[in-house]
């Protein structure tokens, strides 16, 4: 069960696998995201692996001669596999869409969105909550049907070719599914018989999908008894019982505590080098959005921005300097007009975005008027994907949620006024 | 140990074709889940027997004194009987349909949503999971019939099972074709108690249907309960020694325009219902997301 606790520290975006990342080389000292740290070589199998002995060669090479169940050929099992080959090569893209648009009545959830994401990438969603980022899973799983536009997953049409899509791919919902009144195992192989999995395969698979998620020791205890992280790791086993070509994962890690969420990241770089497995997932965490190969920031049923985590950050061009005053509103006011600098209120400090920001913090100091309120703390960040985000919506991520919680907030205690009286 | 298995290569699998052999293998683990289900929440067991006991020993013991003029020197709790046999399995089967609302709320249904299986077989797996689960409530029914002087005829205990599974399917098909609609387990809940009650009071499990005042005569003949009701009084009255007197008048049978309706085409009546019901609930749970 130590598992998870095997970690290499920081959570370091493995560095060669971001397709045009290096144009961004974040090298100044002051890099948050830990970019710049050389421990891009630790593979993810390697550090996975409970008990450290097995190779990462004994891992990724399909060829190993020595397996006693013989149903490890990793070549598909029967001849009902669809045409396009897993290798891929200069294959179409795992998923393709173009002008997908949702509405429910009033609301329209999804509002027109196109992008493609290429075989083995994994391709994040990242908004803040009502963006429509399930809408978008839903439709791509064929739950839901689009309102308008066109998508395809592993080369099948979502509205045309339900069956194909589905059994190519694998999902996790947001909402745990796993049936809390049967066993991990019982969960496991009642979705494998549900999508056919040749029975022989099964146990092997079974115990492969466990043990990746380090819950092969308790497969036999009832999910009820299970803790939200060991639920939720359950169900990404579940998702990749069948050999997904396409894995959803709508907000995999939320709720979760850091150490169960690293490992669950660590899983997913672990299948996309394992099992060749395009992976789409949705998040707000903004640190996780990193982990990323491309993310397409989302926000009011939009994709404003969608890149490498690396050309986002390089695209938004400033600085974030931070200052701490005991009258915000005053300070904003002074920076307006006397440097001309368009301040903003956000998580409660007053926060401007300029270029060259160390280079603007002495300068500050030295004009900052005595009659200005002081200044209490600075300080300077280079971009984020907070600030993509900022400056593709003109909010910070977090504020753009508690700004609807607090709208939700007032429409529930005006609906129970109402009831009350 | 997993040091082993780590020098596994990847299993991988493959998800074949959909064929109508994977619909059943989808139908057969709906059902099963039904009863696996069914086995751990023992509660469910308990709850769902207290009603109909309650009707035959509570009510049909204290009301006998009462009736005695009118049952021909019939003890109450006889009479009841064939209609708690019929209801038992009606709550039962109800709270087999609730599931389906269950497990939307609590996601599961998606998961068997998202399945390269057809909605319809999702549906025939609950129907028949249901009528598995409330036919196994109906035979412990079925053992109290020494309390009420019924003799353990094994002719009528198979008849009497027989319909018993035909009507909980019918009657989970029913449910079902309600739970598509109804998200909310409250108002699921609600909704068919609101349709249940009065079915289970019209359809005559309590009391003979001959020489009803008119609208209740009428009612009778509609209400879909009755017709699983009065085979099940036949049934299990052709195997008791009555005086012709107290046959004619507690177990009259339902007539159409006179015509005494035979069992068989009574349990038709059921099937039939059923299967539209179904059929609805498929086509209604097809089309929803
Ligand atoms: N079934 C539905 N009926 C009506 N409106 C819906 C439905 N599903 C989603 N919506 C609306 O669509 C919008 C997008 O919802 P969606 O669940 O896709 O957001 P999200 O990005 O996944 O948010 P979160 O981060 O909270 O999960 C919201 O305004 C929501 O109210
Ligand atoms: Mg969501």
């Amino acid at each position: 069960m130590a598992v998870e606790e095997t970690h290499d520290g920081p959570a370091t975006p493995a560095g060669p696998a971001t397709p045009g990342g290096a144009t961004a080389a974040p090298d100044g000292p002051a890099t948050p995201t830990g970019t710049a740290t050389p421990t891009g070589t630790a593979t993810p199998t390697g550090t996975a692996t409970p008990t450290g002995t097995a190779t990462p060669t004994g891992m990724a090479t399909p060829t190993g001669t020595a397996t006693p169940t013989g149903t490890a050929t990793p070549t598909d099992t029967s001849g009902a596999a669809p045409p396009s080959s897993r290798a891929g090569g200069g294959a179409a893209p795992a998923i393709e869409v173009r002008e997908l648009v949702k509405s429910f009545g009033e609301v329209r959830a999804v509002r027109g969105v196109s992008f493609e994401v290429a075989i083995g990438e994994v391709f994040g969603f990242l908004g803040p909550n009502g963006a429509g980022k399930t809408t978008t899973i839903n439709m791509l799983c064929t739950l839901t049907r689009p309102s308008a536009g066109e998508a395809l997953v592993a080369g099948h049409d979502v509205v045309r070719e339900r069956d194909d899509v589905r059994r190519n791919i694998g999902l996790v919902f947001q909402d745990p599914t796993v049936d809390g009144y049967l066993t991990a195992a019982q969960n496991l192989q009642l979705h494998a018989e549900l999508y056919g999995v040749r029975s022989d395969l099964v146990r092997p698979r079974m115990r492969q999908v466990l043990e990746m998620v380090g819950l092969w020791e308790r497969r036999g205890t009832a999910v009820s008894t299970f803790s939200g992280g060991m639920r939720r790791r359950l169900e990404i086993a579940r998702g990749l019982m069948h050999s997904p070509r396409v894995l959803f994962l709508d907000e995999p890690t939320i709720g979760l505590d850091p150490q169960t969420r690293r490992s669950i990241w660590s899983y997913i770089r672990e299948l996309k080098e394992q099992e060749e497995i395009t992976i789409f997932m949705t998040t707000h965490y903004m640190d996780e959005a990193e982990w990323c190969d491309r993310i397409a920031i989302m926000d009011h049923g939009e994709i404003v921005a969608l890149d490498s985590p690396e050309a986002l950050k390089a695209s938004v061009g400033t600085d974030r300097v931070t200052i701490q005053t005991d009258d915000n509103e005053a300070a904003i006011a002074a920076l307006r007009s006397q440097f001309g600098l368009d301040a903003k209120l956000s998580e409660g400090a007053v926060t401007i975005a300029v270029a060259g920001g160390a280079q603007f913090v002495p300068h500050l100091f030295d004009e900052w008027d005595p009659s200005h309120p002081p200044i209490r703390g600075v300080s300077v960040s280079r971009p984020t994907l907070d600030d993509v985000f900022m400056s593709y919506t003109g909010t910070t991520i977090r504020d753009a949620e508690e700004d609807q919680s607090r709208h939700r907030n007032r429409v529930m205690m005006q609906m129970m006024g109402g009831g009350r009286r | 140990m997993s040091a082993a298995t780590a020098e596994h290569p990847v299993v991988r699998v493959a998800v074949p074709q959909r064929s109508l052999a994977s619909e059943l293998r989808a139908v057969r683990i709906v059902w099963r889940r039904e009863l696996i289900r069914y086995r751990t929440d023992r509660m469910r067991m308990i709850t769902t027997l207290v009603q109909p006991l309650l009707f035959l020993f509570v009510l049909g013991a204290g009301l006998n004194r009462l009736s005695r003029a009118g049952t021909h020197g019939v003890d109450l709790t006889t009479f009841i009987y064939p209609g708690i046999l019929a209801i038992s399995v009606l709550f039962t089967a109800m709270f087999s349909a609730a599931s389906i609302v269950w497990d939307r709320e609590f996601g599961f249904l998606r998961e068997m949503m998202v399945a390269p299986v057809r909605r319809s077989s999702i549906v025939i797996g609950k129907c028949l999971g249901g009528a598995t689960v409330a036919s196994i409530q109906g035979v412990i029914v079925i053992c109290l019939a020494g309390a009420v002087n019924v003799p353990y005829n094994p002719v009528m205990i198979i008849e009497v099972f027989a319909l018993q599974l035909l009507l909980a399917f019918s009657i989970t098909a029913f449910g079902v074709m309600v739970a598509v609609r109804i998200k909310q387990m409250q108002s699921f809940m609600g909704v068919m108690q609101m349709i249940i009650t009065p079915m289970f009071f019209i359809s005559g499990a309590l009391f003979p249907v001959s020489g009803l005042p008119t609208w209740l005569g009428v009612l009778n003949r509609f209400d879909p309960l009755a017709y699983a009701v009065d085979p099940m009084r036949r049934i299990v009255f052709s195997h008791l020694s009555l005086s012709p007197l107290a046959r004619a008048s507690l177990d009259s049978g339902i007539t159409w325009f006179g015509w005494r309706v035979p069992t068989l085409v009574e349990a038709a009546a059921v099937v039939v219902l059923g299967l539209i019901m179904l059929a609805i609930a498929i086509v209604e749970f097809s089309t929803t997301d």
